[in-house]
C-alpha cells in the first residue's frame, strides 16, 4: 500500500508563504510528478510529505494513518536527492547497508565489536546482504559495490542513490529533482530506467522536477504547481491538451504557448488578429485571451483559410522541426510557429500567412481562467 | 625581458628567504646548541656541530658521578645529562596525557555544538553563534584569576585536571566546525534522517567522518597550544614534579648552582620539540587542506 492523502497543508517561511491550502491525493503505485517553476514550494512539499519539515497547518496521511507527529524514518518512506546524498565515506554496499541497519538491529546490535556477539544478529545480516545483493543486481551495481562514492561517475551515483533508496522496499519513493544533475543523453536514458523500474516495483513514486519533458514522459498523473497552489492535476496528456488555466497553459509545453488578445461579441463568437473561431464561447466577458500552440499554427499558401500575415524573424531548426519565431505587426511579442521540414525552409525576413487551427485553439479570461 | 622577469621574481624570493631564516635560525641554534660542549657555546665557536672532543664536564661530577661517568663526547653527555637530571619521559607523557585529553573532550564538546550552530534552526542561534564569536575576544589571561580560584576551592590544584578542565569548551573549536559544517549539504543530513539516525548518530556517524580534514586542523591547533603552554600549568601545579608537563620541565634547567650549562637545557628542548615536528610533518598536507577549505587563513 501506498497512498498519501495530504489535506489543506500550509506552509510559510517567516513571513513568505509557499504552501497555500495545498490539498492532494495520491494512489498506491502511482507515478505523480510534482511540476512547478523553481520556488515553487514543489520541494518543500515533498519534505512536509517526508517528515523532513513540518507544515504550519493541515494534515499528511499516508495508508489512512495521520504522520503529522511521525518523525522521517518511521514513515517508511525513501528519498533520492538531486546531489544523491550519499555518505562519502562508506562504500556503496555500507550505503545501502545502513538504512537497513539502522531499522532492523537493535541497540545493542548496532553497537560496534559488542554487537558482533549477539547471537540474533547474524541472521539479520545475513537478510540485510541478501537484500543489498538483490537491489544490486536490479540495478546493475553490483561490481560498484565495493567503491566509494567519489570514484563513481554521475550515473553510477545516481544508481547507488536508487539503490539506498531501494533496498528498504518503503510504501513510496520520494524523489527531489534526480536527473538534473546528469548530463542531457544520461537523463534521457535515466527516465526511461526509472519508468521501467516504477512498473516492475509498482510502488507510489512522487517526483519532483522544474523539467516538464520529465513529467510529461514519466508520470501517471502530474501535479502542476505554481506559486505555492496546486493549480491543476491530472494525465500529462490532459494537462497537455486541455490545461485548466493560463499559467498551466503557459508552463507546460515548449515552446510556449501563444496567446493573442481576442474580442468576444454578445452571441459568443470570438474574434483574434481578424479571424473568427468557428466555435462559440459562453461567457459575459468581451475581452478575453486565446491561445494556440504552435503545432496548431499552420503557415499556409491557401488564401481561402482566414488566416494573418506575419514576418519570419529567426528560424530554430530542430531537425525533426522547425520553429519560426514570427512578429506580427500590431504586437510586440513574438509568436512561435511549427513548421515541418517536409513543407521547405522559409527564410528570415519572409513575410508568411498564418492560420491557426480552430478546434485546438483554447480560450482564457484576461484573468487566466480558461473559458470552455 | 626575461632577465627583468627574473630580477622581479628573485626579490620576491630573496625576501621569504629572509622570512624563513628569522624563523629557523632559533631552530639552528637549539639543535646546534644541544650538540656543542659549553665551551664551544660560550665562545660562539665549532659551527653547527662543535669538535665532539672527549672530556670531562664539572657540573656532571658536582651532580655526585664519578669522572669516569662523565666523561664523553658533548652531544652525548647534553642528552644524558638532560635525561638524567630531570625525568623528562614523565613530562613527555603528562604532555601527551594532558594534549590528548583535551583535545578529545574539545571534540566531544565542540562537534554537537557546531553540528547544531550550522544545521539546526532554533530561537536564539544567531545569538548563540555572536556569544560564541564573543568568547572568541577574551584573553585566556583575563580569566585566568577566577578560573585559579575555582579550581583551588574544588581542591583540584596539584591535579591533572585542573590542567584539563579549563580548556575542554574550545569556543576556536565550535567557531572551526561550525564554519566547516557549514559547507556540508543539507541533503547529506536529510538522507540520514531518512535512513533513520538521530541527531547523535548524524553528528557522530556523518558529520564526524566529514569532518577528518578540518578536525585534524583544528587537532594540530589545539595540540600545539597546550603543548606549548607555559602559562597555566605554571599556575596550577604548584609543586608535583609528577605533573609537570614539558615546559615546566624545561624550566628545571634553569636556576640553581648549574643554571649555566645550555647543552642539556637545549637537548631538553629538542626532546620536547620533536614529537610536535614528527606530527606536523605526518600531518602536513591534510593540515593544510583543512585550513584551506574552512577559509581560515
Amino acid at each position: 500500500m501506498g497512498t498519501i492523502f495530504l489535506k489543506n497543508i500550509n506552509k510559510s517561511f517567516g513571513s513568505t508563504e509557499v504552501l497555500k491550502q495545498l490539498s492532494l491525493d495520491i494512489q498506491d503505485g502511482e507515478f505523480l510528478t510534482l511540476v512547478g517553476p523553481s520556488g515553487c514550494g514543489k520541494s518543500t512539499l515533498l519534505k512536509i510529505i517526508a517528515g523532513l519539515e513540518q507544515q504550519n497547518s493541515g494534515d499528511v496521511i499516508i495508508d489512512d494513518k495521520n504522520v503529522n507527529s511521525t518523525r522521517a524514518s518511521k514513515r517508511d518512506l525513501a528519498m533520492v536527492f538531486q546531489s544523491y546524498a550519499l555518505y562519502p565515506h562508506l562504500t556503496v554496499r555500507k550505503n545501502l547497508e545502513t538504512p537497513l541497519k539502522l531499522r532492523d538491529y537493535s541497540f545493542v546490535e548496532r553497537l560496534p565489536l559488542i554487537g558482533n556477539f549477539v547471537p540474533s544478529r547474524k541472521e539479520k545480516k545475513k537478510s540485510i546482504d541478501d537484500l543489498v545483493f538483490k537491489t544490486s543486481e536490479t540495478l546493475k551495481i553490483t561490481e560498484l559495490l565495493d567503491r566509494k562514492p567519489g570514484q563513481l561517475s554521475g550515473g553510477q551515483r545516481q544508481r547507488a542513490a536508487l539503490g539506498r533508496a531501494m533496498v528498504r522496499e518503503p510504501v513510496a519513493f520520494l524523489m527531489d529533482e534526480p536527473l538534473s544533475n546528469l548530463d542531457a543523453a544520461l537523463r534521457v536514458h535515466m527516465r526511461s530506467e526509472l519508468s521501467e523500474l516504477h512498473n516492475s516495483l509498482k510502488t507510489t513514486f512522487i517526483y519532483v522536477t522544474h523539467d516538464q519533458a520529465e513529467a510529461l514522459t514519466m508520470s501517471t498523473r502530474m501535479a502542476v504547481m505554481i506559486d505555492g497552489e496546486l493549480l491543476q492535476l491530472d494525465t500529462p496528456s490532459e494537462v497537455y491538451n486541455n490545461p485548466s488555466s493560463l499559467r498551466v497553459a503557459e508552463f507546460v509545453g515548449s515552446p510556449k504557448i501563444n496567446t493573442f488578445a481576442a474580442q468576444i461579441s454578445s452571441d459568443g463568437s470570438v474574434e483574434f488578429m481578424g479571424i473568427k473561431l468557428e466555435r462559440k464561447f459562453n461567457t459575459n466577458s468581451q475581452k478575453a485571451l486565446v491561445a494556440v500552440r504552435p503545432e496548431h499554427l499552420e503557415i499556409t499558401k491557401d488564401s481561402n483559410k482566414p488566416a494573418f500575415e506575419a514576418t519570419v524573424s529567426y528560424r530554430e531548426n530542430l531537425g525533426s522541426d522547425i520553429f519560426y519565431h514570427v512578429q506580427v505587426d500590431q504586437s510586440e511579442s513574438k509568436i512561435i510557429v511549427r513548421g515541418s521540414p517536409q513543407a521547405g525552409l522559409i527564410s528570415n525576413g519572409e513575410t508568411v500567412r498564418i492560420s491557426p487551427s480552430h478546434a485546438e485553439a483554447m480560450l482564457f479570461e484576461t484573468s487566466g481562467e480558461r473559458i470552455r | 625581458m626575461l632577465a627583468r622577469h627574473y630580477i622581479g621574481e628573485s626579490w620576491k624570493h630573496g625576501l621569504l628567504i629572509i622570512g624563513a631564516l628569522i624563523v629557523l635560525i632559533p631552530f639552528y641554534m637549539m639543535v646546534s646548541m644541544s650538540l656543542k660542549s659549553q665551551q664551544e657555546i660560550q665562545s660562539i665557536s665549532g659551527g653547527l656541530v662543535g669538535a665532539q672532543e672527549i672530556q670531562t664536564f664539572p657540573v656532571c661530577t658536582k651532580h655526585g658521578y664519578t669522572e669516569e661517568v662523565c666523561t664523553m663526547r658533548p652531544y652525548k653527555y647534553n642528552f644524558w645529562f638532560a635525561f638524567k637530571k630531570a625525568p623528562i619521559p614523565r613530562y613527555l607523557m603528562n604532555g601527551l596525557i594532558v594534549t590528548v585529553s583535551i583535545f578529545l573532550i574539545q571534540v566531544l564538546i565542540a562537534l554537537p555544538c557546531s553540528y547544531a550552530l550550522a544545521k539546526l534552526r532554533f530561537k536564539g542561534r544567531e545569538f548563540v553563534f555572536s556569544m560564541v564569536l564573543f568568547c572568541l575576544l577574551i584573553p585566556v589571561h583575563a580569566i585566568a584569576l577566577p578560573l585559579y580560584v575555582m579550581l583551588a576551592k574544588a581542591g583540584l590544584v596539584d591535579t591533572y585536571a585542573a590542567l584539563i578542565i579549563p580548556w575542554t569548551i574550545s569556543v576556536f573549536g565550535i567557531f572551526l566546525m561550525r564554519q566547516f559544517f557549514m559547507t556540508v549539504p543539507d541533503e547529506l543530513i536529510d538522507a540520514a534522517r531518512m535512513d533513520g539516525m538521530g541527531e547523535y548518530s548524524i553528528v557522530w556517524k556523518v558529520m564526524l567522518p566529514v569532518a577528518i580534514p578540518a578536525l585534524l586542523a583544528f587537532a594540530i591547533f589545539s595540540v600545539v597550544a597546550h603543548w606549548n603552554d607555559y602559562f597555566w600549568p605554571r599556575i596550577v601545579i604548584t609543586g608535583n614534579r609528577d605533573l609537570f608537563t614539558p615546559p615546566l620541565g624545561i624550566r628545571e634547567f634553569r636556576g640553581g648552582i648549574d643554571s649555566d650549562e645550555f647543552g642539556p637545557m637545549m637537548a631538553s628542548i629538542v626532546t620536547v620539540t620533536i614529537p610536535l615536528i614528527v606530527a606536523f610533518i605526518v600531518a602536513q598536507k591534510r593540515f593544510v587542506e583543512g585550513i584551506t577549505m574552512t577559509g581560515m587563513k
